[in-house]
C-alpha cells in the first residue's frame, strides 16, 4: 500500500557501514526535524489545546476560565448549531458522491487518446485554479432572478425557473451544484489511475467479454478503487469544512433564511465576530470526533472494497 | 482497437458523437469563465441586458482603470499583497518540505514510518480543528494583522507537499547516493548539490502548486489580516463584493483580474502540472 510503503530497506550491509548507517539515521532525524518541530507546534499542540479551550470560557482578552462541559451544553441548545450542522451533513452527504460520479464518468470519457484530450483535460480543470471567491462571485451574476442570463435563458425556452441562491428552499441544493464545477482534480486522479491499468488486463477483458459495462464493473472500477478511497476521504473532510463558497453566497448568517448557513460559518462567526472561543473550540472539537470516525469507518471498510495491484495492503 | 474500426462508419459516426458530447461538457464548464470575463467589460446595465449578449460591445475597457483606481478596492496593492504571499510560500515550501522529502525518501532511520505516518495524520487533519489555538498565539505575540502568521508555519514544512515531493524523492536511485557517500561527501551536501537539482521539475510542479492554493487561500488571510491595504486578492474581492454587492462590472473585472494570473500561469506550465497530478502518490 502506497501511503505507508518504504524504500526497500537494503539487504544485509558489509560491517564497514556501520558507521555510515548511524550517520545516515543521525542525518534522516536532522532533515525531519524542522517539520517534526513544525507538526508539533502547528497539529499536535493546537489539537490538545483544542479540546482544552472548548472546556473553557475565553473572549480572546483575560484568561480561559474553566467551565468544564458547558459549551457543549450551550451547543447542544444552540439552533444555529443544528441547522448548520444539518445543512452541511447534507451538502456534504450530495456533493461528494456526485461529484465522484461526474468526475469518474468524465475521467472514463477522457481515456481514449484523440486530437482534442489535451484540451479537454485542462478544460475540465481550469476550474479548479479558479479563486473560489471569484468563482462563486461569478455564479452568483449567472444565477441572479429574472435578470441573471441562465433564468433568461431557461424562461426562453419556457420554463419557470427557481430563484436559486435568493430562494430559501433552492438555495442549499444550488450550492451544492456550485461545489460540483470544481472537480478537475478528482477526475486527474481518476484519469491517472485508469491509465496506469496495464494494457494486457485491459485487453484480455476485451477478449473475454465484448460487453463492455461487464469490463467497466468487474475489470476497471476495482482497479482503481484505491483512488476512489482517495478522492472519498479528501472529499469528505473537505466538504464539512466548506466555508469560502457559503460565507460569500450567504454571508454569515446564511441568507436566506439560513439555507446556507455552514457549520464553519457558525464556527468563525462564534470566535470572530462573538469572540466566544470556547464554543468555537468545542464545535471544532465535534467537527474533529465526527470526521475522525468517519475516516476510520472508511479505512475500515476498504479493506473490503479497495483492491491493491499485487495484493497485499 | 481503435485502429481497426477507425475505417467504419458506425465508428466514425461515434466519434462524432464522442466529441459533441465532450465539446458540450467543455462548454457548460468554461461558461462561467466566458461570462466573467465579458461583463468585465461590459457596464451593469448591459451585463444584465434581455436578451443576453455575448460580447460586450463597446469593449468598456475603463472598467479596467476605474477598478485600478478605485479608493475602496486597493487593487494594485492587494495584487502585489498576493504574489508576495503567494511567491513567498512557494519558495518555503520547496525548500522545507524537500529536507523533511529527503529524510523519508532517501535516508534510512528508525522511527521514519512512525514519522511519516504521523504526517499522513496531519495531512488529514482538518484545518478547522487546529486553527483556533495557533490564532489565539499569534494575537497573544501581537502579530495579527501581518503576514508572519501566514507565512511561517511554511519554514516547517506542509505535510501536503512533504507528501507529493517524497514520491519524487523515493525515485532517486540509491546507488547515486550511496557514491557521493563514499567519496565522502555530506548528507547536507547530496541533497543539496546532488539531489535537488536532479528533481528540479518536481520541485517547480511543488512550487507551482503552492503559488496555485496560496493565491487563492481565504479563510486564513480572513482571519488574521484586517486592513484592506493588507489583504490578499481573494479577501479583497471578497470584501469589496459584500459591501458593493451591485457594482457588477467591477466586481466581473476584480474577479477576472484575480483569476487571470493562475489561468495563465496554468496553460504555461500545464504539462508540468499535469505530470504532477498524476504523482501524487497514488500508483
Amino acid at each position: 500500500m502506497p501511503i505507508t510503503s518504504a524504500p526497500p530497506e537494503a539487504a544485509v550491509l558489509p560491517r564497514r557501514n556501520r558507521k555510515a548507517q548511524r550517520g545516515e539515521a543521525r542525518a534522516g532525524v536532522l532533515f525531519a526535524l524542522p517539520w517534526i518541530i513544525g507538526m508539533t507546534l502547528f497539529v499536535a499542540i493546537p489539537l490538545v489545546v483544542t479540546f482544552y479551550i472548548a472546556q473553557t470560557k475565553f473572549q480572546i482578552i483575560g484568561a480561559p476560565k474553566w467551565v468544564g462541559m458547558q459549551n457543549y451544553e450551550a451547543l447542544w441548545s444552540d439552533p444555529a448549531f443544528w441547522k448548520s450542522a444539518q445543512n452541511t451533513l447534507i451538502f456534504a452527504a450530495i456533493s461528494v458522491p456526485v461529484k465522484l460520479i461526474i468526475a469518474l464518468g468524465l475521467a472514463l470519457l477522457l481515456n481514449r487518446a484523440t486530437a482534442l484530450s489535451g484540451f479537454y483535460r485542462t478544460v475540465f480543470y481550469l476550474p479548479f485554479l479558479m479563486p473560489a471567491v471569484a468563482g462563486s462571485v461569478v455564479f452568483m451574476l449567472l444565477l441572479t432572478p429574472n435578470a441573471g442570463p441562465v433564468n433568461i435563458a431557461l424562461e426562453a425556452m419556457g420554463l419557470n425557473p427557481p430563484d436559486w441562491l435568493l430562494d430559501p428552499k433552492a438555495a442549499l441544493w444550488t450550492l451544492i451544484l456550485l461545489s460540483l464545477w470544481p472537480l478537475g482534480v478528482e477526475t486527474l486522479v481518476f484519469l491517472g489511475g485508469l491509465q496506469n491499468i496495464p494494457k494486457d488486463v485491459s485487453e484480455a477483458a476485451d477478449l473475454d467479454s465484448p460487453k463492455r459495462w461487464h469490463k467497466l464493473v468487474w475489470i476497471t472500477l476495482p482497479l482503481i478503487t484505491p483512488m476512489v478511497l482517495f478522492n472519498l476521504v479528501i472529499g469528505i473532510i473537505y466538504s464539512f469544512q466548506v466555508f469560502t463558497q457559503a460565507i460569500v453566497i450567504g454571508g454569515t448568517t446564511g441568507t436566506p433564511a439560513e439555507a446556507t448557513l455552514m457549520y464553519m460559518v457558525v464556527l468563525y462567526r462564534a470566535a470572530f465576530r462573538y469572540f466566544n472561543m470556547g464554543l468555537a473550540a468545542a464545535m471544532a472539537t465535534v467537527l474533529f470526533v465526527v470526521v475522525l470516525i468517519l475516516t476510520l469507518l472508511i479505512f475500515k471498510t476498504a479493506r473490503s472494497w479497495v483492491h491493491y495491484e499485487g495484493g497485499e495492503t | 482497437m481503435s485502429r481497426q474500426r477507425k475505417a467504419t462508419p458506425s465508428a466514425r459516426i461515434g466519434m462524432l458523437t464522442y466529441h459533441a458530447l465532450m465539446l458540450a461538457i467543455s462548454a457548460v464548464f468554461l461558461l462561467p469563465f466566458y461570462w466573467m470575463t465579458i461583463s468585465a467589460f461590459k457596464t451593469n446595465a448591459e451585463i444584465f441586458s434581455n436578451p443576453v449578449t455575448w460580447l460586450p460591445d463597446p469593449i468598456r475597457w475603463e472598467n479596467m482603470t476605474s477598478l485600478l483606481t478605485r479608493e475602496d478596492f486597493p487593487f494594485v496593492q492587494q495584487f502585489v499583497n498576493s504574489v508576495f504571499y503567494a511567491g513567498t510560500v512557494a519558495v518555503l515550501v520547496c525548500l522545507s518540505c524537500s529536507l523533511a522529502a529527503y529524510s523519508f525518501g532517501c535516508l534510512r532511520w528508525r522511527g521514519r514510518n512512525l514519522v511519516f505516518g504521523l504526517t499522513v495524520c496531519a495531512l488529514l487533519m482538518p484545518t478547522i480543528v487546529t486553527f483556533l489555538p495557533i490564532y489565539l498565539a499569534w494575537s497573544k505575540i501581537g502579530l495579527t494583522g501581518t503576514y508572519w502568521p501566514l507565512i511561517t508555519p511554511f519554514l516547517f514544512g506542509d505535510a501536503f507537499f512533504i507528501f507529493m515531493l517524497r514520491q519524487f524523492f523515493m525515485g532517486v536511485p540509491r546507488e547515486l547516493l550511496d557514491a557521493a557517500r563514499l567519496d565522502g561527501a555530506s548528507e547536507f551536501r547530496i541533497w543539496w548539490q546532488i539531489v535537488m537539482p536532479q528533481l528540479r521539475t518536481p520541485l517547480i510542479i511543488v512550487g507551482l502548486f503552492a503559488t496555485v492554493y496560496t493565491w487563492n487561500e481565504f479563510f486564513l488571510p480572513l482571519i488574521y489580516l484586517q486592513d484592506r491595504e493588507a489583504f490578499p486578492l481573494s479577501v479583497g474581492l471578497f470584501t469589496f463584493q459584500s459591501q458593493r454587492a451591485v457594482e457588477w462590472s467591477v466586481s466581473m473585472m476584480g474577479a477576472f483580474l484575480t483569476a487571470l494570473p493562475m489561468v495563465a500561469l496554468f496553460l504555461l506550465t500545464q504539462r508540468l502540472f499535469q505530470r504532477g497530478l498524476s504523482s501524487t502518490g497514488l500508483k
